[in-house]
């Protein structure tokens, strides 16, 4: 009937793994990686803690249905953004200088 | 008299139930998914930003590296940290107006709003800077239109001056203090309307407008404010950090 309280020890844990993640984030810029992946392991820990912030800090684990579909619904316009741009823009270089 | 209002209340439920909702409940379901839907139309307003990073980082990413790594780290880093404990504390305040205190949400109200302050004024900081090394983009600057000194081969190390990696251009990297200057301005700008929003709360919270049936306002101000650290969250790694390891010496 009435809304979920998140406990106390479940903040103080979300705010322990958040400092974790930029210790780390901030560790992991500073060593060599082939190829692109410093850039994947950055948004790697980026996407964890956000995923944390929403889970947790905004409830989201335990609200309706209907607030996950939102969020989904989010989600999945911005990688529409994202993928139709990209499909223009790094496949120019395909077509000879001519064009 | 006092009785008579007692039953009034007891017929239409909470004080701040509108008529158009069946129960606290319902109108408090309501209001946090109104808020989500807002939240949708930032992520795309944000992601447009992130887009335009993304291509023009693959079009000049010798640039974008050499022009984040003037970026102060430090800066950014303790920016990072002290974002996350205002998140902290505004998910306190939520928490503690849910189980009906009435001191600790606006202690944990007035805590987030300094911790925001703080933020925007480490922020100031760090745009002074970029102000002072001529990286803020365009020739209207006043007395200091975009011209950054280059570091030349063999000249001693001087960290106002830009440290230009093989490939890179000044005016690529110009392209790079744009998107920092609109993401991080953005950003900021939303910060600032948080701490106005969070002005609110704190009075509303001390005339103990809120308790475990009727706190909607805090929760949503919560969820804007956790957005906006989740902005800060990939603006870091993304603008500070993306060419460390190549300055280190990879």
């Amino acid at each position: 009937m009435s809304e979920h309280i998140v406990p106390v020890r479940i903040y103080l844990t979300i705010f322990g793994a958040l400092l974790l993640g930029t210790g780390l984030t901030v560790a992991a810029a500073f060593v060599d990686f082939p190829w692109q992946f410093n850039t994947i392991v950055a948004l790697t820990i980026a996407v964890a803690k956000a995923t944390l912030v929403v889970l947790y800090f905004m409830h989201v684990r335990y609200s309706p249905r209907l607030v996950w579909l939102i969020v989904a619904a989010a989600l999945f316009w911005m990688a529409i953004m994202f993928s139709l741009t990209f499909s223009d823009y790094f496949t120019r270089h395909w077509l000879s200088p001519g064009y | 008299m006092v009785e008579a209002e007692a039953t009034t209340q007891e017929a239409h439920g909470h004080r701040a139930l509108q008529h158009h909702f069946e129960n606290m409940e319902q109108q408090r379901e309501a209001g946090t998914l109104g808020m989500w839907v807002f939240l949708v139309t930032e992520i795309m307003f944000f992601g447009g930003m992130f887009l335009a990073y993304t291509v023009y980082r693959s079009l000049y990413p010798a640039a974008f590296a050499s022009a984040s790594n003037h970026l102060d780290i430090t800066l950014g880093a303790v920016n990072t940290g002290v974002l996350i404990f205002s998140s902290f504390t505004m998910a306190m305040a939520v928490y503690f107006t849910q189980i009906g205190r009435r001191r600790a949400p606006v202690i944990c109200l007035v805590l987030t709003l300094v911790l925001g302050l703080t933020f925007l004024g480490i922020k100031a900081v760090e745009y002074h800077d970029k102000y002072v090394d001529h990286l803020v983009p365009g020739y209207l600057i006043p007395s200091r239109p975009f011209g950054p000194e280059v570091q030349q081969e063999g000249q001693p190390f001087d960290e106002h001056k830009l440290h230009l990696l093989p490939g890179a251009t000044v005016r690529q990297v110009e392209m790079f203090y744009w998107l920092y200057f609109a993401m991080t301005g953005m950003h900021a700008l939303h910060m600032i309307i948080g701490a106005g929003l969070l002005l609110v709360l704190i009075y509303l919270s001390l005339k103990g407008r809120f308790d475990p049936e009727y706190h909607s306002p805090v929760e949503v101000v919560g969820l804007y404010w956790h957005f906006v650290d989740i902005i800060w969250i990939f603006l870091f790694p993304l603008l500070y950090l993306l060419g460390r390891h190549l300055e280190h010496g990879g």
